[in-house]
C-alpha cells in the first residue's frame, strides 16, 4: 500500500517511440452511474479511451477506481449509462459480455492465479477453451509470453511455488495469451515488496512500449510520469481531474488533487 | 571514538564446521521412546498401564482367535470339538461364507457373475480414481454399469446394449443441439434416449433369450454383494447430484435456488430409515397399480437422494472457501459459466471437500446395512435372519458380526487411505 515515488521503484528508461495514440476509440463510457444498494459509488462517469493510450487512475481509497475498471469488463454491473468496448456495447447479453471479456485483459492486485494448475496451464486455459486454439499452439504461444515476462523456466511449477512478483508477471502473461486489445490493471504492484514492484513495472512498461492500450489503477507515480499519457484523479465516485502527467503533477488544478498529491508525494 | 567492545567488533570465520550426526540418545527409536513414552513419571505410569491393558486384551483375544474351529457343521459340533475351551466357532463363516457374500437365494452356479463384476469394478474404476492412467480407459468406466447390470441380473444382453445405445445417442443428440441452448439440448437428449430405451424394452421382450445369462430377480440379491452394490451405485450417483444441488443452491434464478434449498433441507431433516420405509411401502401407493417398480431401484433412489443432500452441503462449504478472486479471474478471461465451474471452481472446491465427501461416502456405505430393516437380506440381514435363526448356528454372535465388521472396515479403510493419497497428490498450493 505504499505510495511511492522513490528512485528504487523508478522503472528503467522508457522508449516512447512506439507509443502512439490513434484516434480510434477503444473504450467509451458515457454518463455511467453505479450503485451498491443505496450507495452511489460511481457518478456520471464520462471517459473516452483511444487506442494506444496509457491511462493511470489514482485517487484516495474508496473513491471507486477499482469499481470503474471492473465495470469495463462487466465484473461489476452498472445501472445507468453506456459503456462501449472495442465496438461492442455492454448489455446484460451474456454473449456480448463474454466477447468483451475475451478482448480485455485484467490483472488483479492479488494475482488470482489458479493454484491447481501449473503456470503453463494457467496461461493456456483460456486460449484453449475460449479461443479454441489447439493445445500445442497455445502452449507455444504461452511459452513466448512467459519468456517475455522472463519466467519461462517456471512453466511447470505451480503458482504457490513462485514469488509474488513472479506470480504477478505470470498473471500478466496469462492475460496476454488471449491477445487482448486492452489491458486493465487494478493496483498490480500494491501487494508486492519493493524489489518485486520493479520487475512487474518493467513488464508493464514493455507492454506500453509495444503500443498496448492500458488503464492502470496504481499509486506508482514514477510509472505514471514515465509511461502514462493521461492521469485521472478520482474522488467520491467522480472524475475530479484529468491531464497529461507533467501538468497533472506539476500544476494540479483542483484543491482536492493538490491535497492528494501532497499526501502521497510527501511534500 | 570506539563504541563497540574490542573483542566483539570484528570477526571472520575461516574454517567451516562440517555436518555431524546428533548424539545417539537424540536419534531413532531411543529418542522417540524417551520423548513420547517415558519423558516424566506420569507418562511412564501411563505407558505401563496401557501396556498392561493391551496385554490383557490380547491375551484373551488371540487364543480365542487362533484356537478357533473352522470346520464343523453346527454350533454344537463346535462345542464338542472345543471341549470347554473358550474359542471362536468360525466354522459358521466357512459354512455360510457364500450366503454372507451373495445372500441365500442367489443361484449357486451363477456366483461367478457377481465375483467377476466385483473384480471388474476395480479395473473400471481405476481410470477415474487414478488420473495417471491413460484417459482412453475411461471408456471402460462408461461401459462398466451396463456390464455389471448384465452380470448381476442376467437376462438378454439386448437390455444393457440398448440402454448403452440410448445413453450414447442421447449424448450425440445433446452435442448436436447444444448450440441452441442447454435446455433444448437436454430435452433433445432425453427424447432420443427415451425412444431408444422404449424400442429396447420392446426388442428385449421379443427376444428374451438372445445371448442371455440366467435371469436373477432383485429379491434374490443379498449378502455383502447387496451392500457393495448399493454403496457403489449410490456414492457414484450422489456425487454428481450433490454437485448440481450445490451449484443450484448458488444459482441466481430464484426457482432453481428455492427448489434446491427445499430439497436439501427436507432430505437432511428426515432420517434415512424413514426414507427407506417410504421406498418399501409408501411408494407403492403412489405408483400406478400393476407397475412393478423394482425394490432395489427404489432403495437406490432414496439412498442417493439422502447422500446427495449431504454431499451438496459439503461441496457448498468447498465453494464458499474459494476466494472470490478465482471466480473473477475466470470471468475476466472470458470463460463461460460452465467452463469456469468445470475448469476452475469445481476442481478446487472438490479438492477442499474431499474429507467431507469421504465422510459421507463411508457413512453411506455403512448405512446400506439399514436395508436389513425393510426385509432385504444384506450381510447384516443375512446374519440377523437366516443364519442366526437357523438351529445350527443360533448363538454365534461374535464371530458373525465380527466378520461383518471386518468386511466393512476393509472397504472403509481403503476408501479413507485412497482419499488421503488423493489429497496429498492434489496438494499444489504449497502453503
Ligand atoms: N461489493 C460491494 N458492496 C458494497 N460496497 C462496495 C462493494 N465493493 C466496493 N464497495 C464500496 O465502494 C466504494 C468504492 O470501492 P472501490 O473498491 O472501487 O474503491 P477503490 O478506489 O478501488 O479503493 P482502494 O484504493 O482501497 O482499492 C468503497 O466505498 C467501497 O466500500
Ligand atoms: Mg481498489
Amino acid at each position: 500500500m505504499t505510495m511511492t515515488d522513490t528512485p528504487q521503484a523508478a522503472p528503467k528508461t522508457v522508449d516512447r517511440s512506439a507509443m502512439k495514440v490513434s484516434d480510434e476509440v477503444a473504450i467509451s463510457i458515457e454518463n455511467m452511474n453505479k450503485w451498491y444498494g443505496a450507495f452511489h459509488v460511481l457518478r456520471d462517469i464520462d471517459l473516452t479511451v483511444y487506442k494506444g493510450e496509457r491511462i493511470v487512475v489514482c485517487g484516495p481509497s474508496g473513491s471507486g477506481k477499482s469499481t470503474l475498471i471492473r465495470c469495463i469488463n462487466a465484473l461489476e454491473e452498472h445501472q445507468k449509462g453506456r459503456i462501449e468496448v472495442d465496438g461492442t456495447v455492454l448489455s446484460s447479453d451474456l454473449k456480448n459480455i463474454d466477447r468483451i471479456r475475451s478482448e480485455v485483459g485484467m490483472v488483479f492486485q492479488h494475482f488470482n492465479l489458479f493454484p491447481h494448475l501449473t503456470i503453463l496451464e494457467n496461461c493456456t486455459l483460456a486460449p484453449i477453451w475460449v479461443r479454441k486454439t489447439p493445445k500445442r499452439e497455445a502452449e507455444q504461444d504461452a511459452m513466448q509470453f512467459l519468456e517475455k515476462v522472463k519466467i519461462p523456466d517456471q512453466a511447470n511449477k505451480y503458482p504457490g511455488q513462485l514469488s509474488g512478483g513472479q506470480q504477478q508477471r505470470v498473471a500478466i502473461a496469462r492475460s496476454l495469451c488471449m491477445r487482448p486489445k486492452i489491458m486493465l490493471f487494478d493496483e498490480p504492484t500494491s501487494a508486492l515488496d519493493p524489489e518485486m514492484i520493479k520487475e512487474v513495472l518493467d513488464t508493464m512498461i514493455e507492454l506500453a512500449e509495444e503500443g498496448m492500450t492500458m488503464i492502470c489503477v496504481t499509486h506508482e507515480m514514477g510509472f505514471a510520469r514515465q509511461v502514462a499519457n493521461r492521469v485521472i484523479f478520482m474522488d467520491q465516485g467522480q472524475i475530479v481531474e484529468q491531464n497529461e502527467p507533467e501538468e497533472f503533477f506539476n500544476h494540479p488544478k483542483s484543491d482536492r488533487t493538490k491535497l492528494f498529491l501532497s499526501q502521497i508525494l510527501g511534500h | 571514538m570506539s563504541d563497540t567492545h574490542a573483542q566483539s567488533a570484528a570477526f571472520v570465520r575461516e574454517s567451516f564446521i562440517p555436518q555431524s550426526p546428533p548424539p545417539a540418545r537424540e536419534r531413532g527409536i531411543l529418542k522417540w521412546g524417551r520423548e513420547n513414552l517415558f519423558s516424566n513419571w506420569f507418562y511412564t505410569l501411563l505407558t505401563l498401564v496401557s501396556l498392561y491393558v493391551v496385554f490383557s486384551l490380547l491375551s484373551g483375544f488371540l487364543p480365542w482367535l487362533f484356537s478357533g474351529v473352522w470346520n464343523a457343521g453346527s454350533l454344537s459340533e463346535c462345542r464338542e470339538i472345543l471341549q470347554g475351551v473358550d474359542a471362536g466357532c468360525f466354522a459358521v463363516l466357512t459354512e455360510r461364507w457364500n450366503q454372507l457374500l451373495f445372500g441365500f437365494s442367489y443361484p449357486t452356479e451363477a456366483y461367478w457373475r457377481p465375483t467377476l463384476a466385483f473384480i471388474l469394478l476395480f479395473v473400471c474404476a481405476a481410470p477415474v480414481l487414478f488420473s495417471g492412467l491413460p484417459r482412453k480407459l475411461l471408456i471402460l468406466t462408461l461401459l462398466y454399469p451396463f456390464a455389471a447390470y448384465w452380470l448381476l441380473w442376467g437376462g438378454t444382453i439386448v437390455v444393457p446394449l440398448m440402454a448403452l445405445l440410448g445413453v450414447v445417442l442421447g449424448y450425440v443428440a445433446f452435442g448436436a443441439t447444444v448450440s441452441r441452448g442447454f435446455a433444448t439440448a437436454l430435452v433433445a437428449a432425453l427424447v432420443v434416449a427415451g425412444i431408444v430405451w422404449w424400442v429396447g424394452i420392446a426388442v428385449a421382450g421379443a427376444v428374451p433369450d438372445f445371448v442371455a445369462l440366467m435371469p436373477v430377480p432383485s429379491r434374490d440379491m443379498g449378502g455383502f454383494m447387496l451392500n457393495m452394490m448399493l454403496g457403489t451405485v449410490c456414492v457414484s450417483l450422489s456425487l454428481p447430484f450433490g454437485i448440481l444441488l450445490a451449484l443450484g443452491r448458488q444459482s441466481r434464478l430464484p426457482i432453481i435456488k428455492i427448489a434446491c434449498v427445499a430439497f436439501i433441507e427436507f432430505i437432511r431433516g428426515v432420517p434415512l430409515i424413514t426414507l427407506l420405509f417410504v421406498a418399501n411401502v409408501v411408494l407403492a401407493y403412489f405408483l400406478p397399480p400393476g407397475t412393478n417398480f423394482d425394490l432395489i431401484l427404489r432403495v437406490i433412489i432414496m439412498i442417493t437422494m439422502f447422500a446427495s443432500a449431504y454431499i451438496a452441503e459439503v461441496i457448498r462449504g468447498g465453494l464458499a472457501a474459494l476466494p472470490r478472486g478465482q471466480y473473477e479471474a475466470a470471468d475476466a478471461l472470458g470463460l463461460d459459466y460452465g467452463q469456469a465451474m468445470r475448469l476452475i471452481i469445481l476442481p478446487q472446491a472438490l479438492k477442499i471437500s474431499i474429507p467431507g465427501i469421504v465422510n459421507v461416502a463411508v457413512g453411506l456405505f455403512k448405512d446400506t446395512t439399514l436395508v436389513s430393516i425393510i426385509s432385504m437380506f444384506d450381510v447384516v440381514g443375512m446374519i440377523r435372519g437366516p443364519i442366526l435363526a437357523s438351529t445350527d448356528w443360533n448363538g454365534v454372535y461374535w464371530e458373525l458380526y465380527g466378520a461383518a465388521a471386518l468386511l466393512f472396515f476393509v472397504v472403509c479403510y481403503t476408501i479413507s487411505q485412497y482419499s488421503q493419497w488423493l489429497e496429498r497428490k492434489l496438494a499444489t498450493d504449497h502453503r
